[in-house]
């Protein structure tokens, strides 16, 4: 399947992305009957509202991109489902282990917020008609994402979970509003250094073969910086303030194309946590797991990270199977360790399959951010791409032990409405921006040219 | 900008590889070794998830693994606990099957012994479920009983042995406990059984009869320096003159090594081998042990299994005495003092090797291996041969010494109406605070030997009196050999 973009007669594709959904959708199915007949023996009655289900989901998001965005990547929507789906086959296989059954069980919920993502989804590609509109709102994203990261601090509104700051609670829904923060920050991050790209790129002083920048084009870093800084310290996250940092450095980087600016990152970020472990206790304690999490003392401790890892070794190459390993013996099996869950029952080759999954998405986030020929929508989709792909790094290789294990959410996979929402959204902005880049150039002379700083002054494109 | 992305993605892919590096490493590099982590409660849920095999008695199980309704699967019970609980030990969810056959055993009831290997192919192939196999015990419950019963509330051991073959007929250690439940599902229930035993100051989790602390032999171990002095021409045979004084000087030392009845054993201070044996006298086996040595003594107590490391299958403790000793140790270690230590299943041993023309037999409790179905694996062991401890004609001198220290001795409380029986009994100081303990061993019938057994009860003996300590061993004994012989 080849998908450059052909400058004669550009293809939609979007047969392709029906093909690919079908293939999703059973493969999901697939995994649910396996689930209920390992555990129980019986295929489930269950499994037609979910089958009908999850072809109206999916299909409602396939016949308004057929109608608002014909040229969009047709390979996005389907791995997001299939991601979703296999989410919900693994929460679905834990409420049983569990004996939550029905209204009671998690995937119940799962599937109302999955619901829930899809509308938000096709409401977002048939409102943003281009996604160069949500430059407008470069400051304003700034204020919301600021907003949305200091939330958990507020007295009352806040909700410290397993010590990180980084819920809110409004009556019975729990919320992290840390997710969306992500999608404000990128939407500021794209549209102010577009505008500043030139200055920071280019002003500065030669040193040692590179170039630094100057002192007041500094503000922008020190300000992110200090943002990191304070969700560290304020709401212990380390994770979170990582995935911010990571992902304003890279977007630095790809709007000034300037290395120092990732030694400048580097170093900033370094600096905060070496700071964060000879202050917090609670850092230091997540080393020392990370180090030896298998020494008698760090097993009394937590044995969350012993356990997924003696969760996946359990797995193999080829897993328990579906529904027949012990996935529930690792706290939050269903969330920060879904990935660990799924290892287990699916082995080695599930992981790297769902790893191809995530890899394949991302490839798809990054060839549309060299497709799209504006400015602001090539950071945008390598900034909302990269963070797809970081906060993935972050959480997988804590559950891994490649780093130290920090609280994040597996993007599609992990139980919880306000990842699933951010995500979706995520993936809806990347369908916006890709529709732009592969749909074929206007004959209207509008100034679009191989010159991608020309298509910054384009403010809209009707069609 | 498209340059920084391109490098970016590199990054990303870099990610992406690490990742996919890591997650192989686990799930296949260090799987296995994972799997293998003693905390890992998947392996140990595995286990519990496949039927362990039985431990039976007499066609009888004292241990089996009952299919429950809940999360492990399979409840294991020990249908008669306390009885057996040293043998059998535990299987339980918080600390493992850290004693006893499920221990040593373990191979074989959780199936994954090397000689099971067809059997667990053969089960792959017709999609059997693969069990555990069952081990059937040369232990006879008769017996056990008896030597449970006449041990009573005593702290001690017995060990009863086949001198023929060197099947355990009897292995019993007091304090007993009941393993069930710690093997419970009910992990608080399981926690706080393993709580109490696991604190108990007694022990009750160690088999005195192969393990613990080992004891101090007493004058049992007189039976040793006999057999060294007869094999070493020191003496010719059981009417041989040896010197019995009421003390005996010993070189190097002014402590002079004393009778406990502060009486010469004979006429001018000199007495037969056989009179010495029958009432225990301490300076006639002190003096043998002057003029043979520490070294001899000391070879002699290795042939008849001192210092092996034996499994039957549980690890036995090696009996052990002290190289190199000199002239006053020699004579201490002669009369079972010193730091000569022992188990009773040893002093077992030389009983039976006595009773077996010098033949000393290795010590087993597995008599077959089952499948869960009992088809045998693998059936009745050869007895093997562990050493010829001495020549058939020392051990006849021996074997006629010990029926006469029964029959007209220290030993009188061991005899059994129309048998011969053969004893030795022992008064082992081990703590100057505390009384001694009373030791017993023998065997009947002398001519044709069915059973040899040794007994040790903790700190019931009287000190200075010989007669005093067997009161309490010999009639264990007699009860256990009367057990054996009255089938």
């Amino acid at each position: 399947m080849t998908t450059t973009v052909e400058p004669v007669t550009p293809r939609t594709r979007r047969g392709v992305e029906l093909v690919l959904l079908i293939v999703a959708i059973a493969i999901v199915l697939l995994a649910w009957v396996t689930v209920d007949l390992n555990r129980n023996g019986t295929v489930p009655a269950e499994i037609i509202p979910v089958a009908g289900g999850l072809v109206v989901l999916a299909g409602v998001v396939h016949v308004v991109l057929r109608w608002k965005a014909p040229y969009a990547d047709p390979v996005l929507l389907p791995i997001t489902t299939a991601l979703n789906g296999l989410g919900l086959v693994m929460i679905h296989r834990l409420d049983l282990a569990a004996g939550r059954l029905g209204a009671d069980g998690n995937a119940n919920q799962q599937i109302i917020w999955t619901a829930l993502a899809v509308a938000l989804t096709v409401a977002a590609i048939w409102t943003l008609r281009d996604h160069r509109l949500l430059r407008r709102y470069t400051f304003i994203s700034l204020a919301v994402g600021f907003i949305l990261l200091i939330l958990p601090l507020v007295p009352g509104l806040g909700r410290e979970v397993n010590g990180s700051r980084i819920w809110i609670a409004v009556g019975p829904f729990s919320f992290q509003p840390g997710e969306f923060a992500k999608i404000a920050l990128a939407v500021f991050f794209a549209g102010y250094l577009v505008q500043t790209r030139d200055v920071l790129s280019l002003a500065g002083k030669r040193v040692l073969g590179f170039t630094f920048p100057r002192g007041r084009d500094l503000g922008p870093i020190l300000v992110a910086w200090v943002l990191a800084l304070l969700i560290l310290v304020f709401e212990k996250d380390l994770g979170s303030a990582l995935l911010f940092f990571g992902l304003f450095v890279a977007m630095l980087y790809v709007a000034t194309e300037r290395v120092s600016w990732i030694a400048i990152g580097l170093l900033l970020f370094g600096a905060a946590v070496a700071f964060a472990l000879s202050a917090f206790a609670h850092f230091q304690k997540r080393v020392d797991l990370w180090l030896d999490p298998f020494s008698t003392e760090n097993l009394e401790r937590s044995n969350q990270l012993a356990n997924g890892l003696w969760g996946m070794a359990a797995g193999g190459l080829t897993g328990t199977g579906l529904g027949a390993g012990r996935p529930w013996l690792t706290p939050f099996a269903e969330s920060d360790y879904i990935f660990a869950s799924l290892a287990e029952e699916l082995g080695l080759i599930g992981s790297v399959g769902i790893l191809m999954l995530y890899l394949l998405f991302v490839e798809r986030g990054v060839r549309t951010a060299l497709g799209v020929r504006d400015g602001f929508g090539k950071l945008l989709a390598i900034g909302l791409t990269f963070s797809v792909a970081f906060q993935l790094f972050i959480v997988i290789g804590g559950v891994t032990r490649l780093i130290p294990l920090t609280g994040l959410t597996t993007p599609f996979l992990s139980l919880g409405g306000s990842s699933l929402l951010a995500n979706w959204i995520i993936m809806s902005l990347l369908l916006r921006i890709s529709d732009q880049a592969r749909r074929p150039v206007p004959e209207l002379p509008l100034g679009v040219g191989a010159d991608p700083a020309a298509a910054e002054t384009t403010q809209v494109v009707r069609l | 900008m498209n340059t920084a992305i391109r490098r970016l993605s590199v990054l990303i892919a870099a990610l992406f590889g690490a990742l996919l590096v890591a997650s192989t490493v686990i799930q296949f590099a260090q799987a296995g070794s994972m799997r293998g982590m003693a905390a890992n409660k998947r392996t140990l849920l595995d286990n519990y998830a496949q039927e362990r095999g039985s431990i039976l008695v007499a066609g009888q199980p004292i241990a089996q693994s009952v299919e429950v309704d809940d999360q492990y699967r399979w409840l294991r019970t020990y249908p008669d606990g306390r009885l057996y609980s040293q043998i059998t030990g535990f299987y339980a969810y918080s600390v493992g099957n850290p004693f006893g056959l499920e221990d040593a055993a373990d191979d074989l009831l959780s199936g994954k012994a090397d000689r099971l290997f067809v059997r667990r192919v053969t089960d792959l192939l017709t999609g059997r479920e693969t069990a555990g196999a069952t081990i059937e015990l040369t232990i006879d419950p008769k017996v056990q009983q008896a030597a449970s019963d006449a041990l009573g509330k005593n702290r001690g051991a017995v060990v009863a042995l086949d001198p023929r073959t060197g099947a355990i007929l009897a292995m019993v250690s007091h304090p007993q406990y009941d393993p069930n439940p710690l093997s419970s599902h009910d992990l608080d229930k399981a926690a706080s059984a393993w709580k109490k035993l696991s604190t108990d100051r007694s022990k009750p989790f160690t088999n005195r009869a192969i393990s613990g602390d080992l004891y101090p032999p007493g004058s049992t171990f007189k039976v040793v320096t006999a057999a060294a002095a007869l094999e070493q021409g020191i003496v010719d045979d059981e009417s041989s003159m040896v010197p019995g004084p009421a003390e005996l000087d010993l070189p190097l030392t002014d402590q002079p090594l004393p009778n406990e009845t502060r009486q010469p054993c004979g006429p001018d201070d000199r007495t037969t081998l056989l009179h010495a044996l029958e009432i225990s006298c301490n300076t006639a086996f002190g003096s043998l042990g002057l003029e043979l040595g520490g070294e001899q003594l000391r070879a002699q107590a290795a042939k008849f299994g001192f210092g092996d490391s034996i499994q039957i299958p549980m690890r036995v403790s090696p009996s052990t005495m002290p190289a190199e000793m000199n002239q006053p140790q020699a004579a201490q270690s002669a009369i079972g003092q010193y730091e000569v230590r022992t188990t009773p299943l040893q002093m077992a041993m030389i009983a039976a090797g006595i009773a077996n023309q010098g033949r000393v037999m290795t010590p087993y409790l597995i008599q077959s291996v089952r499948t869960a179905d009992l088809d045998v694996i693998d059936g009745p062991p050869d007895p093997k041969e562990l050493s010829q401890a001495v020549s058939t004609r020392t051990a006849d001198i021996l074997k006629r010494m010990m029926v006469s220290v029964v029959d007209n001795g220290s030993g009188r409380r061991a005899q059994i109406p129309g048998v011969a029986v053969g004893g030795k009994t022992g008064t082992a100081q081990h703590d100057l605070e505390k009384s001694p303990h009373a030791w017993f061993i023998s065997f009947a019938p002398a001519d044709d030997a069915r059973v040899a057994v040794a007994v040790v009860v903790e700190e019931s003996g009287v000190s200075g009196d010989e007669v005093g300590g067997a009161a309490v061993a010999a009639p264990i004994a007699k009860a256990v050999m009367e057990a054996v012989i009255g089938r």
